[in-house]
């Protein structure tokens, strides 16, 4: 089992070296850092100067090793657009994304998973029926339709929401939250469904899929021909089975939620990671982009680690050794 | 006790509505075990099936009656029918693999059952189940009790599900195939232990199977079935001793006899060819036959020499094993150790074994799919190259020839049955010409009992056996001198078996071939080697002539199998 | 052949699926609509000429003040509703489809040498894959758009936008491909038939062309049916946010985004129309999706 951690931990530091690696890449071919640093009057020879300075003239394994270090350091460089340094727009947004994403995540668990177990336990319903239909359509609007609608809905027409922002924020030590007014959950709740919608549809079919398969198999049928209570059968034999593969699932869509925030955020101009990358990507500011690369990229390989962690506390075949 | 009478199960579907089981009547009495047998497709697991109520959708009893002791099963309400499972009826499967919930361990798996149908507490209730697994042989039960399925083994896990479908003292068990995902000797020790289950406690046993050695070892009484209905029922030793039905009669004709060999399997005339689907359609190519094939054949054929075919010295092949910690190399899997062996040119070579023996690696070790560690191959005097070595068009491809297990994936089921067998002409450059092609592939499609017009069909619309006649023909489309077969029947019904037997030993025979015929049923083996070679392990533990074998086997382990195996022979005694 | 294709699953199942059968014509009509849109739109939304400012706002011809020239309204530049919508279908799915086929191409080609040869090939593609899946598909299409701009001169980006959308979109959707073909073709290289062909010396590209392929098409196909969808809401998403196809030649998503823009002055027509389209164009794509699934797969029903 140790083995298993540690393949899985080289598995990880590996990924990201190689999305540190893109990053750097885009620095360092994409648009001249200097150009974009300074103006045009700027004299060859203070440019030539400033490229020493940067470093930008060692050998590219030096650039690397050094940019790696940095990264490790919390050094995130500063943006070409704001002159900010990155580590700080950064920690000034992130709570704004992550707050969004788990309540997203909050709302499609919640909605999805007794939908899906309901759906593959009763495939015949009328019940079921509607709501399959409605996860197609869930799963075909684009998030932004479904934003607008919302605002157009709840924000325009009823008046009932505010449309933009984060409404009221309270700030804890770095951490500015909205979790902590009504205003602020006011704000926080268009947004997140529009991003839960697309997530919970996801669960939903998955925990569909895997419960009708888990219910084929034998040893239900062997429990049932035991007489084993319909209930437990369901729920503690079914059910337990069904969650292994997806609470994989979930722990990359945790993931998905934080990219598609991207969309989310801009159509309801919320001020997280995600709007800080699109403002990058119209600017080419190529910093922003790439530490932001990284940071997604960490988080997905967090979030896959300890996805993998709870299986191995979940699945007692993958704890014990096999016997001959 | 459990009486049924004119059942009729049926299930309704795209084609209009299918009788899977048609006016079927039986009787089980308290400690008795009733036998089910027929081949695949006859219906007897939706007999099981319907008698404990869990028939799968959309199938649904039609008529007749199931009643058990007092009871009548087909009125009561599905809560009731569900209480009387487990309680009053049970039901184990075939595979121990897939019966037992991985997430549970077998302690909580016997509580919850035995505590669901009676309200004794859980002390107990674990004593019960601890009882209950020493009694099926599992020792140190309190212990092992707590593990999770997979740490038992294949033979240990039937025990565990034997358990859990006694815990409740029911009055009846349906068993279906539960010794047929077993080995030899652990199959024996399972089917000693329903016996003495059913004499010990009066369990009512409904044994499902389509394996008469297994009718014939431990059931008192048996009814044969074929299409849904019953063909014959009564006592085991009558049934299978003095058939009186036809289709019984032609049944025990067809299973391979353990006790002697017979030159042929004497099948009555066979009506496969009146079932095979209407081919219509499609042109059969101009001048082929049977008879065209026959002579294309015999002019590759070799002349009688003497010397071997094969022979395999000091063979090894090892698997790289799985990494399981960091400190230490995994140690490699040993599939084969100092194999030798040598097939006599225009002979038939049985190897025996059973699973895990290592028959298989043997098998694509020959053919070049498997690169062997250690060890040389000579065919036909020269050097056979192992499988790395081998090129692409070196002749040893062509003149070795392989018959698989799997009649469903051994054929591609996007190529027409034309294509296919074309393709061992077209490859090894037998014939350029595309109609002359087809002319051949519909002749050996002739000359292996098969129609001509099928060359343009698909593969699925063809049936087991029929699939296994086509890869027969793809094999002898090559013109090999050296056929491998492995496990070519063991996938498909007796009859049809029997079916295929004799048109290997046909084959052979008009063409002089030499044949590996690997097995693990001992009977078949009989009927078909004239060497034999038993395996275990990876090594070779016995070997010699075939006969001399099986009249007197030297190596403790070859009479271990040969006594372990169920068979006819019971009956006679 | 045909005669097979009446008698199979896929039409039996067809015809009594009503919705299915919606579906079906649904992407029919809109399909047919952007490909003939050269020919059947009213007016050429690009062509400056052909529209001006006077006719600009007006409402479907159903409502008050509607315009029977303009059967689904104008927008602020007078541009016609229904000629905008079909071109901008023309774009939205010719992008959708180019960037679906490169994906499929590219992924189901690494996918099967992946899984036929195994070992190093394998190793590779699967850690490229992995590394490409710690980054979400929006992501990466952001990325290539990105980068494109930063590396291409301005001149040339205008006329190279539908381009690096196309390539975006794909190198964000192989993936999928190729993890599916990949198991596909593990499991198929182990069944007896392609044993058979190894051992005949048949050259591997001949196996994976003429036997591995052909068997693992039924679950590629319902990807190409999910990632097509996926790809045109792709595109429109990134045109939405702006870094898509622009204004002057806009598909569905670029409409949207300029429709928002009348979201509360009373103007819905220019943003509700696109969008109804592309919802239903995707919906209808979906729908057969599923049915593909179904029909492949017949222990869900």
């Amino acid at each position: 089992m140790t083995y298993f951690i540690l393949k899985r931990l080289v598995q990880s530091v590996f990924v990201m070296l190689a999305v540190a690696f893109l990053a750097f890449a885009l620095f360092r071919f994409v648009g001249d850092p200097i150009s974009q640093m300074t103006g045009v009057e700027t004299a060859v020879e203070d440019r030539e100067r400033l490229r020493e300075e940067l470093g930008l003239n060692d050998p590219f394994v030096v650039q690397f090793a050094r940019f790696t270090g940095d990264l490790v350091r919390g050094d995130f460089g500063y943006s070409y657009r704001t002159r900010q340094p990155i580590g700080e727009m950064l920690l000034s947004r992130i709570p704004a994304t992550l707050e969004l994403g788990t309540v997203a995540l909050l709302i499609s668990l919640i909605v999805g998973i007794p939908a899906g177990i309901y759906t593959a336990l009763r495939p015949r319903g009328a019940i079921t029926q509607s709501i399959l239909i409605a996860t197609l359509v869930g799963v075909s609007i684009p998030t932004f339709v479904i934003g607008i609608f919302l605002i157009f809905l709840f924000g325009v027409y009823l008046g009932w929401l505010p449309t933009f922002g984060r409404g009221g924020t309270v700030q804890i030590g770095w951490w500015r939250s909205s979790l902590f007014t009504l205003d602020g959950w006011r704000a926080l709740i268009l947004p997140a469904i529009t991003l839960g919608v697309y997530q919970l549809t996801l669960t939903m079919r998955l925990v569909r899929a895997e419960m009708m398969e888990v219910m084929r198999t034998d040893y239900i049928r062997f429990a049932a021909a035991r007489g084993v209570p319909w209930r437990s059968l369901h729920y503690r034999h079914a059910l337990g089975n069904t969650m292994i593969p997806v609470i994989t699932i979930i722990g990359l869509q945790f993931g998905g939620v934080i990219a598609f925030s991207i969309v989310t955020e801009s159509v309801f101009q919320w001020p997280g990671m995600g709007l800080l990358f699109l403002e990058s990507i119209r600017f080419v500011d190529i910093p922003v982009m790439g530490v932001y690369l990284v940071v997604i990229a960490f988080f997905f390989v967090l979030i896959n680690l300890i996805v993998d962690m709870l299986y191995l506390a979940i699945d007692p075949r993958l704890r014990v050794r096999e016997a001959a | 006790m459990l009486l049924v009478e004119n059942l009729t199960v049926k299930f309704p579907g795209r084609w209009g509505e299918f009788t899977a089981i048609e006016d079927v009547s039986m009787r089980v009495e308290r400690g008795e075990i009733h036998g089910l047998v027929g081949e695949s497709g006859a219906g007897k697991s939706t007999i099981g099936a319907a008698i404990i109520g869990l028939l799968q959708p959309p199938g649904y009893v039609a008529g007749g009656t199931l009643r058990l002791g007092e009871t009548d099963l087909r009125t009561l309400s599905p809560e009731a029918q569900h209480r009387i499972r487990g309680k009053r009826i049970s039901m184990i499967f075939q595979d121990p693999q897939t019966s037992l919930n991985p997430l549970m361990t077998v302690e909580s798996q016997l509580l919850e059952t035995i505590l669901t149908h009676e309200d004794i507490g859980v002390e107990a209730a674990r004593a019960r189940a601890i009882a209950l697994l020493e009694e099926t042989g599992i020792r140190d039960a309190a212990t092992r009790m707590r593990a999770y399925p997979h740490q038992f083994s294949g033979g240990m896990r039937q025990r565990v599900v034997i358990a859990l479908a006694l815990c409740t003292n029911p009055e009846l068990i349906v068993a279906d195939e539960p010794t047929t995902a077993l080995d030899v000797a652990v199959q024996s020790q399972v089917l000693d232990l329903i016996r003495a289950m059913a004499d010990r406690r009066g369990v009512g046993i409904v044994l499902i199977t389509h394996d008469i050695g297994v009718i014939a070892r431990i059931t008192d009484r048996v009814t044969v079935l074929r299409g849904g209905r019953v063909m014959e029922a009564g006592p085991t030793a009558e049934v299978l001793g003095r058939p009186q039905n036809p289709y019984t009669q032609a049944l025990m004709a067809a299973v391979p006899r353990l006790e002697r060999r017979l030159p042929r399997f004497l099948l009555p005339e066979s009506d496969e060819g009146a079932r095979v689907l209407e081919v219509k359609g499609g042109a059969v190519p101009e001048g082929a036959s049977a008879e065209h094939a026959a002579a294309w054949l015999m002019a590759g054929a070799r002349g009688t020499d003497a010397g071997h075919a094969l022979e395999i010295a000091d063979l090894g092949v090892k698997f790289a094993g799985t990494r399981t910690s960091l400190w230490k190399r995994p140690a490699p899997f040993v599939a084969l150790d100092g194999v030798s062996l040598a097939v006599r040119a225009g002979s038939v070579m049985g190897v025996v074994g059973e699973s895990g023996s290592g028959k298989s690696t043997l098998a694509r070790a020959v053919v070049g799919l498997v690169q062997p560690a250690a060890g040389t191959m000579r065919f036909q005097g020269a050097p056979l190259a192992p499988a790395r070595e081998r090129g692409r068009h070196d002749p040893a491809r062509r003149a070795i020839q392989m018959v698989f297990q799997d009649p469903y994936s051994s054929l591609n089921n996007r190529q027409r049955i034309g294509d296919i067998l074309s393709e061992p002409l077209m490859i090894y450059g037998l014939e350029p010409d595309r109609a002359a092609r087809l002319r051949l592939a519909a002749s050996v499609l002739d000359l292996v009992g098969l129609p001509m017009a099928a060359i343009h069909r698909y593969p699925h619309q063809f049936s087991g056996g029929q699939r296994q006649r086509i890869a027969v023909a793809r094999a002898l489309l090559a013109r090999p001198e050296f056929l491998i077969c492995d496990e070519p029947t063991s996938a498909l019904d007796v009859s049809i078996q029997a079916q295929i037997l004799n048109l290997l030993k046909d084959l052979q025979e008009q063409f002089n071939l030499s044949i590996l015929f690997i097995s693990h049923n001992l009977a078949v083996v009989r009927q078909m080697a004239d060497d034999i070679v038993v395996m275990k392990g990876g090594k070779i533990v016995e070997s010699g002539d075939s006969e001399a074998f099986f009249t007197s086997p030297q190596h403790p382990y070859s009479q271990d199998l040969l006594r372990l195996t169920p068979s006819l022979a019971l009956i006679a005694a | 052949m045909l005669a097979a294709f009446l008698r199979s699953d896929f039409l039996y199942l067809f015809v009594r699926r009503p919705m299915v059968v919606a579906a079906f014509a649904v992407t029919l009509a809109v399909v047919g609509g952007a490909v003939l849109a050269p020919w059947i739109a009213p007016t050429n939304p690009y062509d400056l000429a052909s529209f001006s400012l006077i006719d600009g706002l007006k409402p479907p011809v159903w409502a008050a003040g509607g315009d029977p020239r303009f059967l689904l309204g104008t927008d602020d530049q007078g541009r016609d509703m229904v000629s905008s919508i079909l071109y901008g279908a023309r774009l939205s799915l010719v992008i959708g489809v180019s960037a679906m086929a490169i994906a499929s191409v590219l992924g189901v080609g690494l996918g099967l040498a992946a899984g036929y040869f195994g070992g190093r090939l394998d190793a590779l593609v699967m850690r490229i894959a992995d590394i490409q899946l710690a980054l979400p598909a929006i992501l990466t299409a952001l990325l290539i758009d990105g980068v494109s701009r930063g590396i291409l001169p301005p001149s040339a980006q205008q006329d190279l936008r539908v381009f690096v959308l196309i390539l975006a979109i794909a190198l964000s959707l192989w993936v999928n491909f190729a993890r599916t073909a990949r198991a596909s073709t593990f499991v198929e290289r182990n069944r007896e038939y392609v044993q058979a062909a190894i051992i005949m010396g048949q050259h591997p590209l001949r196996i994976m062309a003429v036997h591995i392929l052909p068997n693992i098409l039924g679950p590629l196909l319902v990807i190409m049916t999910v990632d097509l969808a996926a790809a045109i809401l792709l595109e429109a998403t990134l045109s939405f946010l702006g870094i898509g196809l622009p204004a002057s030649s806009p598909s569905l998503g670029t409409l949207i985004r300029i429709g928002m823009q009348f979201l509360l002055s009373g103007e819905w027509w220019i943003l509700w129309m696109p969008t109804a389209f592309l919802v239903a164009l995707v919906v209808a794509i979906n729908v057969l999706g599923d049915f593909l699934r179904d029909v492949f797969n017949p222990r869900l029903r």
